[in-house]
């Protein structure tokens, strides 16, 4: 008999419409906060927000589940719906790159060059303080339950 | 209110898309470097070009130009995965492909949107 493979969790179409529901929540949230925020002499400020701030969260979650030991269905489902779709539809990277672009184009090689490395680096801090939290939550809850 | 619907409709198809391609690249490329999230950025990169240039110069309307870029696109290309991924390789020791995750990305992607929009401004003269 063929053992058979489980289907890859990309294949799954309940799974793919988790990630397009949380996807959309994401990026109506970016484009709420977008909409409501403008530049700040000529510095994308909303977009710089939702990378970092999403950039954190992420380090937080997968930390966090990485923590609780082997995935199970649901830690999946948490993953995939708050992580892929939530957060990664809240952060955006075209959207970085346009700006850079645009800023760049504009004649401001200087704020364009900030703006990209300042985001690169500050989204790299977050996502390590993101984890940093998470590991020590969790490492304080294990000495609690000794 | 329509603006706001269609991105989230077309956010959640982009990242229903970066899922799936994601996907299908790692089932390709086993390697330590994270190559497939760095394919999803460049490549909505450049479609976010395409677009740009497509409303400079054939005029899309708003609505629908907010949904395929903030919606699409946005959705599609992700700054979380590819910042925790640069934290990830320094933790195993890989500082290089750390720095050429964060700035091949950056730079890549920056280069794709550029791209983009010179090559629908080259086909529009």
């Amino acid at each position: 008999m063929a053992v058979s493979t489980p289907r890859p969790a990309h294949r799954r179409w309940g799974l793919v419409l988790l990630v397009a529901a949380g996807g959309a929540v994401g990026s109506t949230a970016r484009y709420a906060l977008s909409s409501a925020v403008g530049p700040s002499d000529g510095w994308p400020v909303a977009t710089t927000v939702e990378n970092v701030v999403g950039a954190f969260a992420l380090g937080l979650l997968l930390e966090a589940l990485l923590r609780r030991g082997p995935e199970d269905a649901w830690a999946r489902r948490v993953r995939l719906g708050l992580g892929t779709g939530v957060l990664g539809g809240f952060t955006t990277y075209s959207t970085l790159a346009l700006e850079t672009e645009r800023l760049l184009t504009a004649g401001r090689p200087g704020l364009a060059a900030a703006y990209a490395l300042v985001s690169v680096a500050a989204g790299a801090v977050a996502a390590l303080a993101g984890i940093t939290v998470a590991a020590r939550r969790a490492r304080a809850g294990a000495e609690d339950a000794r | 209110m329509t603006a706001a619907l269609l991105v989230a409709v077309f956010g959640g198809l982009g990242a229903a898309l970066r899922f799936v391609v994601d996907g299908e690249v790692r089932r390709r490329w086993t390697g330590a470097f994270p190559l497939a999230t760095v394919v999803v950025n460049v490549t909505g990169s450049l479609l976010i070009g395409l677009l740009v240039g497509a409303q400079l110069h054939l005029g899309l309307g708003p609505p629908w130009f907010t949904a395929v870029t903030t919606g699409l696109c946005g959705g599609y290309t992700t700054f979380s995965t590819a910042s925790v991924e640069t934290v990830r390789l320094v933790q195993a020791g890989e500082v290089r492909a750390a720095w050429a995750n964060a700035l091949g990305s950056l730079v890549l992607c920056v280069a794709a949107t550029a791209a983009g929009i010179a090559l629908v401004t080259l086909a529009a003269r």
